[in-house]
């Protein structure tokens, strides 16, 4: 895949003319974590230079499944529309064992969503609009053809090495985000490890461009009769473009699974002998999960594959490292501004290594399933196949991959602990769930009436709202880190002034166990850190100032 | 809930004739399949994790110490 020769022509850096210079932010890896972390960063004025060895788009399919969470971050940076718009939406699964179906899960059951629960999109198209949307913000910069080669830690900047065709050059930032992939060479170049576990089982994968009467769903087989012993994944992505991942087993040779001649013949006995197809891509893959002990050294902060690799069931890969962005960029932001502390920073691990672990149980468990590691392991897994056909309870044990989820920073160390009783599924360190609202400028979401600062959703049910509560919210407004207020009425209650919305259909009431009067205080990702049945400025100041890692309020200040 | 530990099936000469039974005429395999789903069946049935992790435990201590008596 290439990109137009504009967004991916290479330039000689004017820092092998000028000399050395220092930008605040500079990410090491143009992968769709390194990129959302750049426009991430660009949108909210941060100066980032984003570099790659390599001068494309990355080839075949490889990450495809976008979780509805990564889909919201997308919007918030300006991309979720094409993505969805080219992906195709699924919502449905379907487990077969040998010729009949076991069970379909939903994974959206409920409506009043704007985004879907998955699409299936090739890695190299999200990509492609990243490096768009990167390209229209004047505070990013996306060097291709730009190796780092060393790097260096001070006590007040980090020094990088930069090879290039027209030869090399240093440049300095305040912190270094390192987006480098599983090998990660900033990793190695730090001298760190990433530790876990490697899985003796192997997988082919085909792109396979194919017209055909599947549903847009996920299809996973154990032992179908075209695959005997094995299992196997299909998933509808665009442009027709159909992805198959084959159990191969640890005895496969890599090279010759990854013939032509080995592999068409697999595919013609899975579609049938009729079935027109032709080969895209194909690549052979084994799979770690392990993580870093820690994400953050000093000013550098490792994130996606760098930081944490799982099996790609469960599509926990690319949606974990666009999270870790997620929860990163605003951060950084606020550091480099001098509005927050840099001990803030701790935060991002002490976020994203439980949301890593989650996401490795998670990931490690679907693998034990899918390739059982012993005889009696596998005497289980037959079993519970075996039951599943007949009775529900065995169908819950069924386990082809447990899709990617947000993770809930439940004992992060910014939220404020709830001090009123609340009963939702929301809890401090959630991300916002999403509702549909209505305004006076028409329906909308409320996924995107927030983000990229401090919300207050206030919830003011059929009350009117007073002038004392009025100026509180304009106070809000003008500290040192604003806090914008989202005023919603309950479901029949319209007022036509300033930013208030209606819960149209009684959802945000019920999913945020709202009555009037309750607040909750959204951090610039959309993570709940506090909340409240009855508020005032001072315990929103002092719940921001938590999120800040901030030690007291007049620290914020500044 | 604990797990029970004291006698709770009122014929267990039957209930021993029938699990035996139920391995009658197969092989290793087929019985250890047949055991996996059986214990499947019967910790859905009991469903409180407390008990299952309890079961789990005494099942393996016993194995590990019966091993180890083999050794000596």
């Amino acid at each position: 895949m290439q990109l137009t020769e504009t967004l991916s022509q290479y330039r000689a850096p004017p820092e092998i003319e000028s000399g050395r210079r220092r930008v605040p932010v500079i990410v090491v890896g143009a992968g769709p974590v390194g990129l959302c972390a750049a426009i991430d960063l660009g949108l909210q004025n941060v100066q980032t230079l984003v570099l790659d060895a390599d001068d494309s788009l990355s080839e075949g399919s490889r990450a495809i499944c976008f979780a509805k969470r990564t889909l919201e971050i997308l919007d918030r940076l300006g991309c979720g529309e094409r993505a969805v718009s080219k992906g195709v939406v699924w919502n449905t699964g379907k487990v077969f064992l040998q010729d009949r179906m076991l069970y379909q899960f939903d994974l959206l059951p409920e409506s009043g969503h704007k985004r879907p629960a998955f699409i299936n999109l090739q890695q190299h198209y999200l990509e492609q609009f990243l490096v768009e949307r990167l390209h229209t913000l004047p505070r990013g910069e996306l060097r291709f053809r730009n190796r780092v080669t060393a790097v260096a830690q001070h006590p007040d900047r980090v020094e990088v090495t930069v090879e290039t065709p027209d030869g090399r050059y240093v440049i300095e930032c305040d912190y270094l985000v390192a987006c480098d992939g599983a090998r990660s060479p900033m990793r190695q170049a730090l001298g760190l490890e990433s530790k876990g576990q490697v899985f003796r089982d192997r997988f082919l994968i085909a792109d396979v461009k194919m017209r055909a009467g599947f549903p847009t769903e996920r299809w996973f087989w154990f032992d179908p009769p075209f695959h005997r012993n094995q299992s196997v994944l299909l998933h509808r992505q665009a442009d027709d473009i159909w992805r198959i991942d084959f159990q191969l087993g640890w005895d496969a040779n890599p090279e010759e699974e990854r013939k032509p001649e080995r592999v068409m013949p697999r595919i013609q006995a899975m579609l049938g002998p009729d079935a027109k197809f032709t080969l895209e891509w194909v690549s052979v893959y084994t799979f770690q999960c392990r993580r870093m002990d820690r994400f953050r050294h000093g000013r550098v902060l490792f994130a996606g594959d760098a930081a944490h690799q799982v099996s790609p069931f469960g599509a926990r890969g690319a949606n974990s490292g666009i999270q870790d962005t997620d929860n990163l960029a605003w951060k950084l932001k606020l550091i480099v501004d001098g509005r927050a502390p840099d001990t803030l920073l701790d935060s991002y691990d002490a976020e994203r290594r439980p949301a890593a672990d989650e996401n490795i149980l998670h990931s490690t468990r679907s693998t034990d399933f899918i390739t059982p590691k012993s005889g009696i392991s596998r005497a289980f897994r037959d079993a519970t196949l075996q039951l599943a056909e007949h009775h529900a309870f065995a169908r819950s044990l069924v386990n082809s991959g447990r899709l990617s989820t947000p993770s809930t920073y439940s004992t992060s160390p910014l939220n404020t602990p709830d001090g009123d009783a609340f009963g939702a599924r929301m809890r401090p360190g959630a991300p916002a769930i999403d509702a549909p609202l209505d305004s006076r400028d028409g329906a909308s979401w409320l996924i995107d009436q927030i983000g990229g600062r401090f919300d207050l959703l206030y919830f003011t049910g059929t009350q009117a709202v007073s002038e004392t509560m009025r100026n509180t919210f304009e106070s809000l407004r003008r500290l040192p880190v604003p806090v914008e207020t989202l005023i919603i009425s309950a479901q029949g209650v319209r007022a036509d002034i300033g930013r208030f919305f209606e819960d149209v259909d009684g959802l945000f009431a019920e999913r945020y166990d709202a009555r009037s009067g309750t607040a909750y205080l959204l951090r610039p990702d959309q993570h709940v850190c506090a909340r409240w049945r009855r508020f005032d400025a001072a315990s929103i100041r002092k719940a921001q100032a938590r999120a800040l890692a901030a030690e007291t309020e007049t620290e914020v200040a500044k | 809930m604990t797990i029970r530990l004291d006698p709770n099936i009122e014929a267990p000469d039957d209930f021993y004739q029938a699990l035996i039974d139920t391995h009658r005429d197969l092989d290793e395999a087929q019985s250890q399949l047949v055991n996996a789903k059986l214990i499947l069946l019967l910790a859905n049935h009991i469903g409180d994790m407390q008990v299952l992790r309890e079961a789990l435990r005494l099942a393996r201590e016993d194995g590990v110490q019966l091993l180890r008596s083999q050794e000596i």
